[in-house]
């Protein structure tokens, strides 16, 4: 079940918008938040909660890239390989990685902390390789910086070098 | 290095500068809102940018005075604005430098554009992974909001907006202006065909108008400075300065704001400082991967909607892609129709299966499995892509594959007569084609 917060959250995005439906993207925002990702069961509240059938929402939930419809680790690393990133390292980043976490694109290592996906191009061209973090942003990546970042986090939860307000150059 | 003036980058780069309300109005933000309400009546708003000569900045470059037009003038009618925030063209990074640096321009850009089509109410969308972007915006429309620039009664006009951030999920085509009404309204992220226009028909079926971050980030300095001052930057038909975003093998990636009409050389190697060890330069992008692919041929085409065109690729979301001598054109085609794949929402034929078959065959070339008749293979594929899709997505798929068989023939040749890349020095792409 969703918490009573989550609900609350939900009715009042729903008052955004003339139609109950819109809030369905950031219903299963919250959802995701909640769950770590989207059960069956979180599905069925976010339908309930915006009067949808249980369909229209796993249909939305499929197209998106960004839900999930099974936990991940407790980071995701979403690696860009798009053109400017893939030209700029970003394939020297995805094969130390794979070495280095043991796992493939879609993979978990087994200890849930790492989730490895390749995305496409995130806005971040100008400073590539780059990835993302669950919200964060790392730019200008190297192998010793990707280092950095995944013993940060699974050291003390966060990592110093995720991107700040964006500027480049 | 020629330097020019900044118009909407020019806030974020003065020290201290935070992006916060009270900067913002240090810079004589949102004087222009006050002047609008005050001074000018819709029509005269609607006017005055169409004096401009502005146009789009998210891709089609579509004249935006004349699409505020289009909107019926009926006040019984509900009607939106949808600033589009979804920037996933590949190699475009100008708008998320917009929103996280200064985000309040581009909001008061939304509110004069949204007094000017009579909506009140405005939605911003965002990509899904913009959650730190999304978050300024949410904080700073609650700024505007305590401000009296957003709510009932607009700085005691009668007014009223509210605006909404929606944040997207990850979808490429959702930057579609259909696609992101369909998400909006909390469906699949699929462009609708067009006819009706979303001027007519938009959101929630009402009159809507979709407008790039950019674009509308302009709209107070052109109330403030005027249309003419507006009009006499760039080119007569490309009006006003534009935000390049330069990335790949040059020594100086970032975004860059110049008049229009600049040339490519210019952009290169002045802004972004040439290429990086100096290198030789091998191919460009000049416009976001859905832009047919330049050549150092190309350097002196001047940076505006029409030389592009008429040089045979597009302006488009302005992310220039900068190759050097060392990168593989098989393989870089490859790599954006993984993306075209991947990214293909799948509504109509062409698109979905062409995508698939066009990285497929590029995929086997360029592992040296190819064969001559492969080259036409794509041509055809190509041609029964284009211009038969709902989207302009169609279109915008085979541009690396036609341009680069147009520029590059011989090294498409050579991948099959030696069945290898004589040139990669990259690992094979990450992630399976059939990962989509
Ligand atoms: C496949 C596709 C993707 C697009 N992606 C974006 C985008 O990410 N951002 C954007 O502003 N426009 C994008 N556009 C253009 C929009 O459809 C629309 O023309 C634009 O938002 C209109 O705003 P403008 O007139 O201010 O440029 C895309 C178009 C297509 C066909
Ligand atoms: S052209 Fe491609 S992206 Fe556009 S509607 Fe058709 S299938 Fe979808
Ligand atoms: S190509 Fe990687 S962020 Fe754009």
């Amino acid at each position: 079940m969703l918490s009573e917060k989550a609900q609350a959250e939900i009715t009042e995005i729903v008052k955004r918008y003339p139609v109950r439906r819109s809030a369905i993207l950031p219903a299963l925002w919250i959802a995701q938040r909640e769950f770590g990702y989207l059960s069956e069961e979180a599905m069925r509240a976010v339908a309930n909660l915006l009067e949808l059938n249980p369909t229209q929402v796993y249909e939305v939930v499929t197209f998106y890239t960004m839900y999930s419809l099974k936990p991940s680790g407790r980071y995701v690393l979403q690696v860009c390989r798009t053109l400017s990133c893939a030209i700029c390292g970003a394939m020297e980043i995805i094969s130390h990685l794979e070495k280095r976490l043991g796992i493939k694109e879609g993979e978990t290592t087994p200890d849930r902390l790492f989730t490895l996906r390749y995305v496409e191009c995130i806005a971040a061209c100008g400073n590539a390789p780059a990835m993302q973090i669950n919200q964060d942003y790392y730019e200008n990546l190297t192998v010793q910086k990707v280092d950095q970042i995944l013993n940060e986090l699974a050291t003390v939860g966060k990592s110093s070098l995720a991107s700040g307000p964006f500027m480049c150059p | 290095m020629p330097v020019y003036e900044e118009i909407i980058l020019k806030n974020m780069k003065l020290p201290g500068y935070k992006g916060e309300i009270s900067d913002y109005k240090r810079q004589g933000g949102y004087r222009a809102l006050s002047k609008v309400l005050k001074e000018l009546t819709p029509d005269q708003v609607i006017e005055i940018v169409k004096q401009s000569g502005l146009r789009g900045r998210g891709g089609a470059g579509f004249p935006t005075g004349l699409k505020w037009s289009f909107i019926p003038k009926d006040p019984q009618v509900p009607k939106y604005l949808c600033c589009n925030a979804d920037e996933s063209e590949p190699g475009t990074f100008k708008d998320r430098q917009l929103i996280e640096r200064d985000p309040h321009q581009m909001i008061e850009g939304l509110i004069i554009s949204s007094y000017a089509i009579g909506a009140h109410v405005a939605y911003i969308y965002t990509r899904g992974e913009f959650f730190h972007g999304a978050v300024v915006l949410e904080k700073a429309l609650a700024e505007a909001r305590d401000c009296g620039c957003i709510g009932k009664n607009i700085l005691g006009s009668g007014y009223d907006l509210e605006v909404f951030v929606h944040r997207g999920a990850g979808a490429y085509i959702c930057g579609e202006e259909t696609a992101l009404l369909e998400s909006i309204e909390g469906k699949r992220g699929m462009p609708r065909f067009k006819p009706p226009f979303p001027a007519t028909h938009g959101l929630y079926g009402k009159p809507t108008v979709v407008n790039n971050v950019e674009t509308l980030a302009n709209v107070p300095h052109i109330i403030l400075r005027g249309a003419e001052w507006y009009a006499s930057i760039g080119t007569p038909k490309s009006a006003g300065t534009r935000i390049f975003s330069v990335s790949g093998h040059v020594k100086r990636p970032g975004n860059y704001e110049v008049p229009m009409g600049i040339s490519l050389r210019e952009l290169i190697y002045e802004h972004a400082g040439g290429i990086l060890g100096d290198r030789r330069l091998k191919a460009v992008i000049p416009g976001g991967a859905s832009a047919a692919f330049f050549t150092p041929d190309h350097l002196d085409v001047k940076l505006d909607f029409e030389e592009v065109a008429k040089a045979g690729s597009m302006l488009g979301s302005g992310g220039v892609t900068v190759m050097d001598e060392t990168i593989c054109m098989v393989w870089a085609a490859m790599n954006l129709l993984q993306f075209f794949h991947h990214e293909s929402c799948g509504k109509c034929t062409p698109c979905r299966e062409g995508s698939f078959w066009l990285h497929r065959v590029l995929k086997r070339i360029e592992e040296g499995q190819g064969q001559m008749e492969d080259l036409d293979l794509m041509v055809n594929l190509s041609n029964n892509i284009g211009g038969k899709t709902i989207c302009a997505f169609g279109d915008a798929e085979i541009a690396p594959v036609l341009s680069t068989l147009k520029y590059f023939r011989g090294e498409y040749e050579d991948h099959i007569r030696q069945r290898r890349c004589t040139l990669r020095q990259l690992p094979a792409l990450a992630g399976s084609p059939t990962s989509a």
